[in-house]
């Protein structure tokens, strides 16, 4: 292969910090698997990156028409990645469709590859193109590169005796094959994941090997690209990284905290997008002793956990807004019977089915008051995908610790997104203590620990702890069935203060950038990455900006008042209609502002931006 | 703990100080009765016998129970039970519920429970109506019922309860009456003995919303009349005098005279154990034709189905075999990895 990575000398190579890279298609061209692949090549390489993979909600829809286009886009960079970038250097678009879907997000003179052979007629009247763009000037404004890709593919495998069908699923890894040649990158990994994926199928492993060579030498031969690009390593922080999606790094964090707490862990899950992934890894990880039911609805998930919870395993239960809303009357259970649970919400586009394979942060509000009474739960927020792993043991802990179910609000952004990761050491992970309760002397189910108002975990199976618990409401210290009123208020207070003594372990709110000044930023979730690239681009213009992203949405950091009264303005950026900003106002009486992007995509780094010059100028 | 170092439990140790607040005369008194005396018996620890149910009358159960106990919400006994016994397939767990509990709210858990054949014993008290919010139908009223929410009487048609969990693929069916306590205990018996699911239904009189439901049965005079009791490898016969049995005629069931040239051998016998589908639920509509009587037993039991749980457990012992101990560094360092120097 060494021979290959080497463009010929005459092209000229141009050393830049950052590129992005946009591959689309319909959705059964492999676009997702493209983008995949690039990024484990520039992430092996060192590059920071983030991605955003873009599909529709229907597994193939009609081809070639606009609603089945696909999308997966690459940001790597040799310094800080936070986005995916607001728009892109150089797209790869294998239909009219795509093209048309994607276009507007193609830099001034960007670079644009299209699959030529899909371009006849009936290929733009699909798209609904009354003329060809190839041939109108309408692309006159970029460096357009129309390549017989199905032609070339076909030619390139003619010998291996496959159908046109087969060949032509394979023009994916021709185009990626270009794109390794144009940004001067090595082929093994992708070489290595097409040997391991089609273990077996020695046609395939040859057929789709050939198509990315091919596609490489394409470039080589045919002087199509005059300019090749370079893009050099990240200065990451020294240790061992992978590359992690956000739904990967909740499967993995609660492995860890299964093992971290010694509780076996069960997930009950019933499927749902953009959750299912989750319960997709999990059920590898048997050799883990974990446990993954998919029940027959989303009730019986979580009401399945909080079985599980009771008689002393790690309980889990992980789905998306929809699920959420069934699963409210279990959570209320569950704050009643005061057993330990984490239930990942992965949020999507509402309201009901809404959009479900597109990001939202809507469900804050559902999150933290969703349920019949007063039914406090603490609430956590990972801001980036490395970042679930973490979160996910910090809510199994908390969880525990407290005796409390835990939501996790994660989103459809972070769980598909990936980005380079860290690898922590085992040894350094924090534990977590469990104490089941094993003394009948003196026992009673809701006597509270004085720090924690934990009430004892006291599982079936223990000799002497034989008692009930329910959903009625209970007396305190005994359990027993009480309806009294001023019972009742010492309990619905007695919840309240539990939730709210969380706050010894929410570390206190520091912001990132100017520690006063003239604008504060409050975020929370997977608006991290534009809005600490915003804070960034505009500190280094001379504002004066702090940015506070919240991963603990309930109980919020104790200082959080007082850090929101150091600034002049305070700015509040949600996908949704303005839902953490009706809580800094309602409790700090901040005249906090809100920024409120619901389209299903991520924030631009453009657009934050935008907002601060808009609110500072 | 081995039964040999068991203490000798009475029916008391399962009786607790709570006050019991089902109304007088209702047969779930009759039902706690029996439990409570059956548990003694069962050999097993009181702390690794659980009681779990929904919300209804029937739901109070585990208050009642001197046990591990956890009263739930509406309907979802049979997977909160499950997620238990899944994680604690050492424990004993019994599911304490209703018509409404289990039929209605609650129908999609039960049919999955039993389908996956979890190791839980379900107690499905039948009073067919709702009691504890005071006089609605149920989805096991008969058709025309008046009750406070079809004062014109119902239009729904009703389950039938055994048939369903046989549909459902039970793989222990049984039914009893609250009042016929030796029976009853029979039957828990049995239901205890039983690895999978064991799906019981007992009919049980609401004295306050339905009384008399299941009067036809219960009645002293006319019980052996309406009533055929299911007994494994016996024919089926019924009557006050012991003179009448159910003969197979083609697909249906038939009512026949002893006497006469008609003797034992040609009526039916019942087999529990019988590997056809059909037969359970031949028995299981009988009841539904005039003149035909109820069965009360154990319609279904096939007791050599692999328990889900045990499935589960075992699927995890394979992988571990397979993959090796768990090393959390190992996972973490799976795939593609690259080292960043200082």
């Amino acid at each position: 292969m060494s021979t290959t990575l080497v463009p010929p000398p005459q092209r000229k190579r141009e050393t830049l910090e950052r590129a992005v890279i946009r591959f689309c298609g319909d959705s059964g061209d492999g676009m997702q698997i493209t983008g995949s692949q690039f990024t484990n090549t520039v992430a092996l390489y060192g590059n920071d990156l983030a991605t955003l993979p873009d599909f529709p909600a229907e597994i193939r829809a009609p081809a070639g028409t606009l609603p089945g286009v696909s999308g997966f886009q690459v940001h790597f960079s040799s310094s800080d990645v936070y986005t995916p970038g607001d728009s892109v250097d150089a797209l790869v678009a294998m239909n009219p469709a795509a093209l048309k879907m994607n276009l507007p997000d193609l830099k001034p003179n960007g670079i644009l590859i299209v699959n030529l052979d899909n371009f006849e007629e009936m290929d733009l009247r699909k798209a609904q193109m009354p003329s060809n763009p190839l041939e109108d000037h309408s692309l006159d404004g970029y460096r357009v590169f129309p390549v017989e890709l199905t032609k070339l593919t076909r030619a390139a495998l003619k010998d291996l005796g496959l159908d046109a069908k087969s060949m032509d699923r394979c023009k994916n890894f021709f185009a990626l094959g270009m794109c390794y040649w144009l940004y001067n990158r090595s082929m093994e990994t992708s070489l290595r994941w097409i040997e391991d994926k089609f273990k077996g199928k020695l046609q395939l492993v040859q057929a789709n090997r050939m198509a990315m060579q091919a596609g490489y030498t394409y470039c080589e031969a045919t002087e199509a690209f005059q300019i090749t690009y370079e893009i050099p390593p990240a200065k990451l922080s020294p240790g061992v990284y992978r590359n992690i999606s956000g739904n990967s790094a909740l499967a993995m964090g609660f492995v860890a905290a299964s093992q971290k707490s010694g509780l076996p862990l069960f997930q009950g899950s019933y499927p749902i997008t953009p959750a299912s992934d989750i319960l997709h890894e999990l059920s590898l990880y048997k050799n883990f002793g974990v446990i993954t039911f998919q029940a027959e609805d989303e009730i019986a998930a979580i009401t399945a956990a909080i079985g599980a919870a009771y008689g002393g395993a790690l309980g889990i239960t992980t789905t998306s807004g929809p699920g959420m809303a069934l699963k409210t009357e279990a959570l209320g259970l569950a704050v009643a019977v005061e057993l330990p649970l984490v239930i990942c919400d992965i949020q999507r586009g509402g309201p009901s089915t809404g959009l479900p394979t597109k990001t939202e942060q809507a469900d804050l509000l559902q999150a933290l008051f969703g349920r019949n009474s007063e039914a406090p739960i603490p609430v956590l927020a990972p801001s980036t995908p490395g970042d679930c792993f973490w979160i996910a043991l910090e809510a199994s802990r908390i969880a525990i610790k407290y005796m409390v179910p835990v939501i996790v609000l994660s989103d459809g952004y972070l769980a598909n997104g990936a980005e380079p990761w860290k690898i922590p050491d085992v040894s350094e992970l924090p534990e977590i203590p469990v104490n089941f309760e094993n003394n009948p002397e003196g026992f009673r189910p809701y006597k509270r620990n004085p720090e924690t108002l934990a009430r004892p975990w006291a599982i079936p199976g223990t000799p002497g702890l034989e008692h009930r618990i329910g959903g009625l409401e209970k007396q305190d210290v005994t359990g027993n069935v009480n309806y009294e009123p001023l019972n009742h208020e010492r309990m619905v207070r007695l919840r309240a203060q539990k939730v709210a003594a969380v706050v010894q372990d929410v570390p206190d709110a520091i912001p990132a950038g100017d520690e006063s000044g003239d604008l504060l930023i409050v975020a929370w979730g997977s608006t991290f990455g534009p809005v600490t690239a915003a804070v960034r681009a505009q500190r280094a213009k001379g504002r004066r900006i702090g940015h506070v992203h919240l991963r603990h949405l309930n109980p919020l950091p104790k200082n959080l008042g007082d850090v929101l009264m150091r600034y002049d303005r305070v700015l509040v950026p949600e996908m949704n209609m303005g839902q953490l900003v009706m809580l800094l106002r309602a409790k700090y009486l901040v005249d906090a502002v809100g920024y409120n992007k619901i389209q299903g995509k991520p924030f631009k780094q453009s657009e934050i931006e935008h907002k601060i010059e808009e609110l500072l100028d | 703990m081995s039964s040999a170092t068991l203490p000798p439990y009475a029916k008391k140790d399962f009786q607790t100080d709570q006050e019991i607040r089902w109304c007088p005369g209702c047969g779930d008194y009759a039902i706690l009765s029996a439990v409570q005396s059956v548990f003694p018996e069962l050999g097993i620890p009181k702390e690794k016998l659980v009681v779990i149910s929904g919300i209804g009358c029937s739901s109070r159960f585990p208050y009642y129970m001197n046990t591990f106990g956890f009263h739930t919400i509406h309907g979802r006994a049979p997977a909160i039970a499950t997620g238990l016994k899944i994680t604690r397939p050492d424990l004993e767990v019994w599911v304490a519920t209703g018509d409404g509990d289990s039929l209605s709210i609650g129908g999609n858990h039960t049919i999955h429970m039993l389908r996956r054949n979890v190791g839980l014993k379900v107690l499905m008290f039948n009073n067919r109506i709702y009691g504890l919010t005071k006089g609605q139908y149920s989805p096991t009223s008969e058709v025309g019922k008046k009750t406070k929410s079809t004062p014109y009487g119902t239009a729904d048609r009703p389950f039938n309860p055994i048939a369903l969990a046989l549909g459902a693929n039970a793989t222990f069916v049984a039914r009893s009456v609250d009042i016929f306590q030796q029976h009853l205990k029979d039957t828990l018996r049995k239901a205890a003995a039983h690895k999978g699911s064991a799906y019981v239904e007992i009919l049980q009189n609401c004295n306050i919303f339905n009384d008399h439901a299941w009067e036809s049965f219960t009645e002293k005079d006319a019980r052996s009349e309406h009533v055929v009791q299911l007994e494994h490898g016996k024919p089926l016969i019924f009557g006050k005098n012991r003179d009448k049995g159910l003969r197979l005629n083609g697909l249906d069931l038939e009512v026949v005279s002893l006497g006469n040239g008609i003797t034992e051998k040609d009526l039916l016998v019942h087999d529990q154990h019988n590997p056809q589908p059909a037969y359970a639920f031949l028995l299981a509509h009988v009841e539904e034709q005039p003149g035909l009587p109820a069965p009360i037993g154990v319609f279904r039991w096939w007791p050599d189905q692999p328990r889900y749980e045990d499935t589960v457990a075992a699927q995890i012992r394979d992988v571990q075999a397979q993959r090796g101990t768990a090393d959390l560094g190992k996972l973490l360092h799976a795939g593609d990895t690259w080292e960043v120097h200082a």
